[in-house]
């Protein structure tokens, strides 16, 4: 790439030097997408916005909170009170959080209903899953952190599943709390890992865009760009597309920072952690619910842990479980009922996750955690032989031309 | 799908917020809350007569830890009545030059003394129960200012076939039905100097105005920029989809 396409004497001296404006003219306008997309592949952009928004709030939180079991509580509530602003940094830390995982759950079905996860895309996807695991993991211990009685309880039953591992189960909990029980040692690993994972998710993205540029993105008919007719350029047409969706997004996200900030919180955590005083029913934060109800689904302890895992592991192995040679689901129409129950089950498995385990919701947890792991393990193998899938078009232009229906 | 993918976001969105009732049964009352909605506000007068409850009833066993005496500007009161307010308690400072810790009368930035020294003594002196700090009672609960309004109204004679055990109240807003804090609120516990009502109704809402204060001191000020943020945010959805629009049209050219 030649440097005389910069009119800029010194972005030119620059990039002679170091091509960072060629790598970025390079991605703007030379990185072919199809044009095809729809508003569905905006929340890859989300979620980038998302966790740009969660490390710098979570840095200026940082400044103010003191991880200690006699102070969090205190610090969280001086932050809210003292601090310039501080409530309005902490409730955009806190809706920002749940947020992140609304987009992510919205840019996963989105890959799993247009097949964005098959060959060459493979990597792409299990990056994206890994991705999935750290962002767990980080929001678990930043739950922990305000110490109330939610923050405290919730590390103890999930720090405990540990102890279900054979062998070296109790080491491994002893490893985690620091100590004999979830204390101030536990408080204070928690913080350091959460501040550290966020860097770690960064890595993971940059290997995740690595690898979807490799072959580009998918889209909504999920057959490949057959040449220039079927591609337009990243800026300006997606990066407006895009500004549409991140402006939907922050709208949504100012209406809950202002008006609705505790409603995807709990209420106990505004009571400070309690060793001696278990919570009538110790949830964990709604986006954890559908694990937690296949975790509490099987009446063994370590059956359990091993489903809970296991419901991310049959992620990993998706691309091997669908052999359809089809991506979209636009053109596997029994594919495509297959995948609105999954999104029910997992749904349904959602509010389960939230209700007392008793009675009937028992019973409804397990046959939803059947049906989650018979949709990955049985009817996808299965689809992949014996579905009869409609005609795929010749290329991304031809039905985009044939329809009025536009993408607008 | 994009429907449905919209339905979805609702149903997790509001799910937590409509799960979050369950326990005792909860009114409010018949005005509603000034603070709720997207232009609520406090107001000033029932606060300090919600603050003159908390003193006068409340505040003989429940601590309010995260307030401090300058906190209570926000109710309109001014420096020097703040002063004196402050001036009414004494608070432990030191050590002095002599090394010796000594007494002296709170001032503006010290926090409300709790009435206890520590939890102990605050079991010793009520049978067993630890009367809660009340600084966050207002968002510590499901629904926390119509579940204190309703705990305060709440006492009735226990219903047949309910144990009361000795030193146990029956209250129909509490989880369970049966709470350790003897009834609080008659009607006409306080003597308000504004002439305002003093039914057990009023003096619950006036306290319960308080108390919500106290959990979210910056509610009037987060919902003032909320409206601008969403004003701004919506102007620029619109125009983000108009250019949007108006870029693609050039690509179907």
């Amino acid at each position: 790439m030649s440097a005389e396409k910069f009119s800029n004497p010194v972005v030119r001296w620059i990039d002679h030097r170091l091509p960072v404006f060629s790598m970025l003219e390079h991605e703007k306008y030379d990185y072919p997408v199809p044009k095809n997309l729809n508003y569905m592949w905006n929340f890859g952009v989300l979620a980038g916005l998302a966790l740009v928004i969660m490390i710098v709030t979570g840095i200026v939180l940082a400044m103010s909170y003191t991880a200690h079991v006699d102070h969090a509580f205190g610090s969280v509530e001086r932050i809210m009170r003292d601090v310039n602003h501080g409530w309005l940094i902490r409730y955009i830390h806190m809706n920002t959080a749940s947020f992140f995982f609304i987009v992510v759950y919205i840019h996963m079905f989105r890959g799993l209903y247009y097949g964005s996860y098959k060959a060459p895309r493979e990597l792409l996807w299990i990056l994206g899953v890994v991705i999935f695991l750290l962002m767990m993991a980080t929001a678990f211990m930043g739950y922990v952190l305000p110490w109330g009685q939610m923050s405290f309880w919730g590390a103890t039953v999930i720090t405990n599943l540990f102890s279900a591992v054979p062998l070296v189960g109790d080491s491994i909990v002893t490893l985690l709390w620091g100590g004999f029980s979830v204390d101030n040692p536990t408080l204070n690993r928690f913080f350091s890992l959460h501040y550290l994972l966020p860097f770690v998710i960064s890595g993971v993205i940059v290997l995740h865009i690595v690898a979807l540029h490799r072959f580009g993105s998918n889209n909504p008919i999920g057959i490949d760009a057959k040449g220039p007719q079927d591609t337009i350029s990243f800026h300006p047409y997606y990066t407006i597309k895009d500004m549409v969706g991140v402006a939907m997004f922050l709208l949504l996200l100012a209406i809950a920072v202002f008006f609705f900030p505790n409603a995807m919180g709990h209420p106990d955590n505004y009571i400070p952690a309690n060793a001696m005083q278990t919570p009538a029913h110790i949830v964990p934060e709604w986006y954890f619910l559908p694990f937690y109800a296949i975790l509490r689904a099987v009446p063994d302890k370590l059956g359990g842990v091993l489903l809970m895992f296991g419901a991310i592991a049959v992620l990993f192995i998706l691309p091997w479980l669908d052999r359809s040679p089809v991506r979209s689901a636009r053109f596997r129409p029994v594919f495509r009922i297959f995948f609105w129950l999954l999104l029910i089950d997992t749904i349904l498995l959602g509010y389960l996750g939230g209700q007392p385990a008793e009675g009937i919701y028992v019973l409804l947890s397990r046959l939803a955690t059947a049906w989650y792991f018979a949709h990955f393990l049985v009817f996808l193998p299965l689809l992949g032989i014996f579905e009869n899938t409609k005609p795929l078009p010749k290329s991304i232009s031809e039905p985009v031309l044939a329809t009025t229906r536009g993408t607008a | 799908m994009r429907k449905a993918i919209i339905a979805a976001f609702v149903a997790l969105f509001a799910g937590p917020a409509m799960a979050a009732g369950g326990g005792g049964t909860l009114v409010s009352p018949a005005a509603g809350w000034s603070f709720d909605g997207p232009f609520g506000h406090y107001d000033k007068g029932a606060m300090q007569r919600g603050f003159q409850v908390y003193l006068e009833v409340c505040a003989g066993c429940h601590s309010m830890e995260y307030i401090a005496f300058r906190n209570l500007a926000d109710l309109g009161y001014n420096e020097a009545e703040i002063k004196a307010i402050a001036a009414e308690y004494e608070v432990q400072d030191g050590p002095d030059e002599e090394g010796e810790m000594f007494m002296r009368p709170a001032r503006a930035s010290d926090r409300i003394p709790s009435p206890y020294r520590n939890d102990n003594e605050a079991r010793a002196n009520n049978g067993g129960a630890l009367p809660p700090d009340l600084s966050l009672m207002a968002k510590a609960r499901p629904n926390g200012a119509d579940y204190i309004y309703s705990l305060m109204l709440g006492y009735t004679d226990a219903p047949e076939g309910v144990e009361v055990a000795d030193g146990m109240h029956y209250n129909t807003a509490y989880p369970g039905g049966l709470i350790a804090m003897p009834q609080p609120i008659w009607g006409d516990d306080v003597e308000y100097s504004d002439g305002s009502p003093t039914s057990a109704e009023a003096i619950s809402a006036d306290l319960t105005h308080f108390l919500m204060w106290t959990a979210e001191p910056k509610l009037e000020v987060r919902k003032r920029i909320g409206v601008a943020a969403v004003f701004f945010l919506s102007i620029f959805l619109v125009m983000s989809y108009f250019a949007k629009r108006r870029i693609w049209a050039q690509l179907e050219n």
